[in-house]
């Protein structure tokens, strides 16, 4: 290893990146001028510097020049710090001896005038020869991984995440606001393009679940608060009351039979809104964990959710022996110790009332596609029969796509699934009804495995394709035929003329957007969003599932609008990531933290700023003394000790400043 | 240093002159952002200069004065979103710090739009590339700060003050020790 008051001997590299930097920046010139600087031993521009020769010229050239230091100009630190950090290491250097030039990103990429660029890569370098000088040898830390997996939301993707996991061995903890798990696909009659039926496929997954002892499925809980970092997080999750035991209700369902309310009569959810249910009931008949709820706004025994016990309480008696109905049972806080987590929270469907020319809400026979989606369901409110809120069955529908999607006054994103499950509900609508149906389309998109073979399908079966953004659907009748009907009103654009096309039933295909929490849930995650709201991921192709917080992964359409296979093939891919971290038992951790140096005064102004509590005050020394396994290493003590006695590992002041005076000395 | 005894009357600057920026881009959204605006290919103007911190916290003022004071004509701090610093409250911090240190240097006359703390989120490469097209215009309408050579043209009024000083003083006498012009620093 190398001391720092050795002469510096310091190897630059600047990268071509194949034409990405060199068609920018004059790579030749930026090695020659760097050539003339103080300390640089050896300067070389190199077609690929990530390729392996270029980590092995990195390698050699510090045995063969006896470097202590290297400096790579090539693309974002984010994307190859560590690579080059690696080629350092095995020439036989402390790793962080380097330091990294972004030239791509940050200058190739971004600018249009070559002398210009090239003396920004000229300016960068020579900063980076002037930090590296001050650099030091660093150990990186290591730390233990927890072993057990938090998975939140209990849609397909994290029923899929979970169950790996679980067949791995691993401990996990499903967490699920609602009162069964199974999400949006659970609603759904059939699957495209296959048209296998959803519960068939789906509920076996859901009653594994139920059922793993390696899984522990909370529903009706929330995750409030996340502490920790990778490898070691606390998870505080609120467990909502159901007024049900779950470990003793067998889920016989007696006490929906014998409510004092003889018939359903409050809006049921699952479905909708179409159908109904009483203030005792099961969302659905395979809904896991299979255990009633009581929903207290309702109930007779509750007033507006508080206690009155004023009700016969039939279910109580219906349920005898068992005692399974607890109207006393209260919120619970429980805390978790996990290692990883995978946030699965899914998506909302575009509230279609912001599209008030499609009049849903005005003509009760307009119905979004979750609606339609229960309305051809054999477990659904109507048992399979089309029969719309009038009563009557119909005999032409419309089916408007992209509703909320690729639309500048709503959301601009194409949701990737409507196309294809408009197509699905053409299909079932009509074998359900025999009615003529009519598809309104701005382009079909069916890009997977035999989805464009569906789209010939639905041509073959006489499903009618018109391509045209639907204008308004209207009740307003020009002609008697249109008397009593919805009228779409169209631009038919390969027809090239205006068209009214008269329906019973209009379903609108709304698109997919971000939970309406889904900020929160970031902040609670320490993740970050999309412009549109959807979660982010690290690297939009080589990173989909990881996020900016080590540790938490992503699956599903929390990340962006995607269909099942994709969505299970992605919480394949986190419950992956998350058991790579468990397997190996420990991550390491940039050596970037804080220290105090000998000079502290004792003021104890940086002791509030850490968000951490890393830094406690030593009475005996009256200074301050900074715990380096709670230290995260964002440098806020070091920016504001008004003595400058906090230095910071890979940001010491004296880096800082020489890069300031790097950029700036041309 | 040059033997003039009068300072330097302002010049204009020559017509190839543009702004320097230092920019001090937090790891997690603003450094990512412009990693983003990259990927992106947007095209933005090249007079800005990124130095990667950790967080926003860690901007110390005395970098932005140090930056100034080597000549630059603008610094430009990127941080995290209120509510989103990775570290938690580090932009806070920063934030705080800020409003105090453009006070100071509102007052020893440089122009607020000199110094500028941005919000950017990872996602936002559009508002990287648009926050450094806007500050490298503002700055091209104010023209270079010049700090150095402002510098040593005050140098250069004090060692002329000192001389003057010298000679005038009576015959008899020693010049006072402070008048020694050698010691003369900003």
């Amino acid at each position: 290893m190398v001391s720092s008051s050795q002469e510096v001997r310091i190897g630059f590299y600047v990268c071509h990146c194949g034409h990405n930097i060199a068609s920018m920046v004059d790579c030749p010139e930026v090695a020659r001028y760097v050539e003339t600087l103080p300390g640089v031993v050896l300067s070389r521009d190199y077609k690929y510097m990530c390729s392996d020769p270029g980590q092995e010229l990195v390698q050699q050239d510090i045995r063969e020049f006896a470097l202590n230091r290297v400096v790579v100009a090539s693309c974002s630190p984010l994307l190859h710090e560590h690579t080059f950090r690696k080629a350092t290491a095995a020439g036989g250097l402390n790793p962080f001896f380097f330091h990294m030039v972004n030239i791509r990103e940050h200058d190739s990429w971004v600018h249009t005038d070559r002398a210009e660029a090239t003396a920004k890569a000229k300016a960068l370098a020579r900063a980076a020869i002037r930090r590296v000088a001050h650099h030091r040898p660093l150990e990186v830390k290591q730390v233990p991984i927890h072993p057990d997996v938090l998975v939140v939301g209990g849609g397909i993707a994290g029923i899929h995440a979970a169950l790996t996991l679980a067949n791995a061995g691993r401990k996990v903890t499903l967490v699920e606001r609602e009162p069964t798990i199974g999400g949006h696909m659970a609603k759904f009659d059939k699957t495209f393009p296959t048209l296998d039926c959803a519960a068939c496929i789906l509920t076996p997954k859901m009653s594994e679940v139920g059922a793993h002892e390696n899984i522990t499925l909370w529903t009706c809980s929330d995750v409030v608060k996340m502490d920790g970092y990778v490898g070691n997080y606390t998870v505080t999750v609120r467990r909502r009351p159901r007024y049900i035991d779950e470990e003793l209700c067998t889920g016989c369902q007696e006490c929906i039979s014998n409510c004092v309310y003889k018939e359903p009569k409050f809006v049921d959810e699952f479905n909708e809104g179409l159908g109904k249910r009483k203030p005792i009931y099961i969302p659905f008949p395979q809904s896991t964990p299979q255990v009633v709820l009581i929903d207290p706004e309702v109930c007779l025994n509750f007033k507006r959710g508080v206690l009155t016990d004023r009700c016969k309480k039939t279910c109580v008696e219906a349920c005898g022996d068992r005692k399974a109905i607890t109207f006393t049972q209260r919120e619970e806080i429980r805390e978790l110790q996990v290692g990883t987590i995978i946030v699965a929270t899914g998506f909302q469907t575009f509230d279609v009332k912001r599209a008030p020319q499609y009049g849903y809400g005005s003509f009760p026979n307009v119905y979004t596609a979750l609606e339609a989606e229960r309305l051809v369901n054999a477990s659904g409110p109507t048992g399979g029969e089309v029969i719309l809120r009038d009563g009557t069955q119909p005999k032409a529908i419309g089916i408007i796509h992209c509703v909320g999607s690729r639309d500048k006054k709503t959301n601009r994103w194409c949701s990737r699934v409507c196309c294809m499950y408009s197509m699905k509900l053409a299909h079932l609508l009509k074998e359900h009804s025999g009615a003529e149906i009519y598809n309104f389309y701005i382009d079909i998109r069916a890009p997977g495995k035999s989805y464009e073979e569906f789209y010939d399908k639905l041509n073959e079966e006489g499903v009618h394709f018109i391509r045209g953004r639907v204008g308004e659907v209207t009740d307003w009748a020009m002609t008697p035929e249109e008397e009593g009907k919805l009228i779409i009103r169209v631009e038919d654009t390969l027809a090239g003329f205006v068209r009214r096309i008269p329906v019973n039933m209009v379903v609108l295909s709304a698109g997919l957007e971000p939970q309406a929490d889904a900020q929160e849930v970031r902040r609670l995650f320490n993740m970050s969003c999309g412009t549109e709201g959807f979660f982010l991921e690290r690297h939009p192709k080589l990173a989909p599932v990881n996020t900016f917080t080590d540790g938490i992964f992503i699956a599903g359409c929390c990340q962006g609008p995607r269909d099942i296979p994709d969505t299970v093939a992605q919480a394949g891919a986190a419950a992956a990531e998350a058991l790579v971290l468990i397997d190996r038992g420990h991550v390491e951790q940039e050596p970037n933290t804080a220290y105090i140096l000998p000079d502290c005064s004792g003021c104890k102004s940086c002791l509030p700023l850490c968000p951490y509590t890393a830094i406690t005050f030593d009475a005996t020394t009256h200074r301050a003394v900074i715990n380096e396994a709670l230290c995260k290493g964002c440098g806020t003590c070091v920016g504001s000790c008004p003595s400058g006695s906090i230095g910071q590992n890979l940001f010491e002041d004296e880096e800082v400043f020489s890069e300031i005076e790097g950029v700036l000395s041309e | 240093m040059s033997a003039s005894a009068s300072p330097s009357p302002p010049v204009a600057p020559p017509a190839t002159w543009t702004p320097r920026i230092v920019a001090f881009f937090c790891n997690w959204c603003t450094y990512t952002a412009a990693d983003l605006a990259g990927v992106s290919r947007l095209k933005y103007a090249a007079n800005v200069r990124v130095i990667r911190l950790m967080c926003s916290g860690r901007v110390d003022p005395q970098f932005i004065v140090d930056a100034l004071a080597r000549g630059a004509d603008g610094v430009l701090i990127g941080g995290c979103h209120p509510g989103d610093c990775h570290y938690v409250e580090g932009n806070y911090k920063m934030l705080r710090r800020f409003q105090l240190l453009r006070r100071l240097l509102q007052d020893l006359g440089i122009a607020p739009e000199r110094v500028r703390l941005e919000w950017i989120s990872a996602a936002e490469g559009e508002r990287v590339k648009a926050v450094i097209n806007e500050m490298t215009a503002q700055l091209k309408a104010l023209g270079p700060l010049g700090l150095p050579e402002k510098f040593e043209s005050w140098d250069e009024e004090i060692i002329a003050l000192a001389r003057r000083a010298a000679e005038a003083a009576p015959a008899d006498g020693d010049a006072p020790a402070s008048a020694q012009p050698e010691e003369v620093h900003v």
